[in-house]
């Protein structure tokens, strides 16, 4: 293989974000003699700041500043990388809010190909590169070649690839600013506003029963809150639940929700998509209760349980209540 | 304003155990329940929400066969004016560059001034609508959770990033967004108002009618091929509790007292 890898490299406030060093990790992968080149685009000290710590980790760093990169709007970003990136690159995107907002369109611009959500890496030859997705919401995996004879942009499920354990470097930071000249968008970015706290801070409770599309209907709501008042836990959710109103946008956990660290994560009725699990920290102990035996969370539970919640879910809570007063 | 909202027909993930044909080159798809897929649905709520209020019309298309000419019948009971289908052999196989470059023929035969997809199919990559924006050169935004209409030729958006957040920006006419669920709440379709569209004639529209080179389209055209399917190796997987609900929920309880879920 003789096409560069490029990775591109997500900071906020002058911090690095973790798929960096998955990416640098997702690039040995393809090519274990690589020698990835990270590009970073921002503005001000900032910028060098994030410069100077990705170059421990990349033999070079590419720096694109410029004012109007300040905020990283993925239109003026793409902008940016279709001028500075040569032919037939293979770029590596982590698949995450701003990547779904940036690489296809970049797929198109630079004429290359596009793979979306890569959890894993098979190989490389001169046309193609071997990859493994997950579809149907992670029920089943494919194999999948992406033709690269054109190049690729290639988004990487963040946390799909462990960081490499390597030494320190002092990687070059070459300055392709003069590359870029001026950028101008029929986006313009305007402000980001943080969601109110809800009545209850999921990220604080021990225990939690955390509610999928499972739960059928609003009207089911109270069952999960009876058994987790026996439980003296709190109600979270999965988005769907959200979607649907049914509860607050502050009770869902996931990539677009609340990060929560219970010591005891009772998954009932969710199927266990990744971007639910993001949101899932500290190595709860897990309890998946679904109806459906093949549900992918039950590859990542300590405890499975196959039936019906809305029938199971009563039976625990009259169990706990019945165990508290034995104990008492 | 003139609106298309793109969508697909896909099996419906929440209602199917997806299990793999027994050559392991495809998903078991006899018996599947199929569905339109979520996010397009509530794109298209939100098309029928701004022309309520702007006027204009409702356009909603898809890529595909005969069969998914139901899912356009659907939209088309929740409100949608005109529905189009695009098909032809030479599309069968399309990955989503293909998909996108068939629907951009349809987008320069007439006039939107906004496209809407939805963020991701069941079995996409979350790349159509980008890919589209970026063939027509026209401002795209991902993720949208909220769309209000500034003036005749601009939106102010909202994207969902990170932890529930909102990111604000405003975006020129003609654009295509990507709709995330949530955005409002879908509509009720009932079976009377599947009846009233039922014999309403779709118009279908082949390669030839898009100006579309078959060349570009089609499986040959795919820069992504499927090798397999395959169900991941368990890992360590979960300890089934098993047992009438009774006996599960005791076990379930001793479990708990262990782990400090029960105090
Ligand atoms: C950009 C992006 C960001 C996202 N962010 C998040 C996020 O932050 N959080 C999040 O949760 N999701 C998020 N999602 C959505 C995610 O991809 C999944 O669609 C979602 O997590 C599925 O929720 P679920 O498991 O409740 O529903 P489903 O996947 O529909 O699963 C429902 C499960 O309930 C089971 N079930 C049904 N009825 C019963 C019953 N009576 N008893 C027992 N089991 C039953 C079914 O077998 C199934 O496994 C995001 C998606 C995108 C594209
Ligand atoms: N065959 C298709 N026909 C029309 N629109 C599609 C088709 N496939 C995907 N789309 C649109 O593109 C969005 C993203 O799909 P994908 O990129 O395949 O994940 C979907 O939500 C649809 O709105």
């Amino acid at each position: 293989m003789t096409a560069r890898i490029f990775a591109y490299i997500v900071h906020k406030a002058g911090v690095v974000d973790d798929t960096a060093a998955e990416l640098f990790a997702a690039a040995r992968k393809i090519d274990p003699a690589a020698n990835p080149a990270a590009v970073v685009v921002g503005a001000g000290a900032e910028l060098d700041a994030v410069c100077k710590a990705v170059a421990a980790t990349f033999p070079e760093v590419w720096k694109v500043a410029s004012d109007a990169l300040a905020y990283p709007n993925a239109e003026l970003v793409r902008q940016a990388l279709v001028k500075v990136l040569p032919q037939g690159s293979i770029v590596l995107v982590p698949h995450n809010h701003f990547g779904i907002d940036l690489a296809p369109g970049l797929s198109i611009k630079l004429n290359a190909a596009y793979v979306s959500d890569v959890i894993g890496i098979d190989g490389v030859d001169a046309t193609s590169l071997k990859v493994v997705r997950q579809e149907f919401g992670g029920q089943v995996s494919t194999h999948a070649r992406c033709n690269i004879a054109q190049g690729a942009v290639v988004n990487v499920r963040p946390g799909a690839f462990k960081p490499l354990e390597t030494a320190t470097l002092a990687g070059t930071i070459v300055d392709k600013t003069g590359e870029v000249g001026s950028l101008t968008s029929k986006r313009r970015y305007l402000t980001t506003i943080v969601p109110e706290a809800g009545d209850v801070d999921i990220t604080k409770e021990a225990v939690l029963v955390s509610i999928g599309r499972g739960i059928g209907e609003k009207d089911n709501i109270p069952i999960a809150e009876d058994l987790a008042e026996a439980l003296g836990a709190a109600v979270s959710c999965s988005r769907p639940v959200v979607d649907a109103k049914w509860l607050p946008k502050s009770r869902q956990v996931g990539s677009s929700g609340q990060t929560v660290k219970p010591k005891v994560y009772m998954a009932c009725g969710i199927s266990g998509s990744f971007q639910h699990l993001a949101g899932l920290k500290g190595s709860p102990f897990i309890v998946a209760i679904n109806k459906n035996p093949k549900a992918p969370i039950f590859q990542v539970a300590d405890v499975g349980i196959v039936t019906d919640m809305l029938e199971f879910m009563p039976e625990l809570a009259e169990k706990v209540r019945e165990a508290k007063k034995v104990t008492v | 304003m003139e609106i298309l909202v793109c969508a697909r027909r896909v099996p419906d993930t929440s209602e199917n155990e997806i299990a793999l044909n027994d050559a392991g080159n495809d998903i078991e798809r006899d018996d599947l329940v199929y569905s339109i897929n979520e996010p397009d649905n509530y794109a298209v709520e939100e098309a029928l929400q701004i022309v309520a209020r702007t006027g204009g019309n409702v356009t909603v298309a898809t890529v595909g066969t005969d069969e998914d000419d139901e899912i356009l019948r659907r939209e088309m009971a929740m409100g949608a004016n005109k529905a189009a289908l695009l098909t032809d052999d030479a599309f069968a196989g399309s990955d989503g560059k293909g998909i996108a470059t068939i629907l951009k023929g349809l987008v320069q035969k007439n006039k939107f001034d906004l496209v809407l997809t939805g963020v991701q199919a069941e079995d996409g990559g979350a790349q159509v609508g980008g890919m589209l924006a970026a063939m027509l050169d026209y401002p795209f935004a991902s993720l949208v959770n909220s769309i209000e209409v500034a003036d005749g030729s601009k939106l102010k958006v909202s994207r969902e990033i990170e932890g529930g957040n909102r990111e604000f920006s405003e975006i020129d006419l003609p654009c295509v967004l990507s709709v995330q669920t949530g955005i409002n709440e879908p509509r009720y379709v009932g079976m009377r108002g599947i009846r009233q569209v039922a014999s309403i004639e779709i118009p279908a529209y082949g390669a030839a009618d898009l100006g579309i080179d078959r060349k570009t389209v089609g499986e040959s055209a795919a820069n992504l091929k499927r090798d397999d399917y395959f169900v991941p190796a368990l890992g360590k997987g979960a300890e089934i509790l098993t047992g009438s609900n009774e006996e599960v929920a005791d076990q379930l309880i001793e479990l708990l007292k262990a782990k400090g879920g029960l105090q």
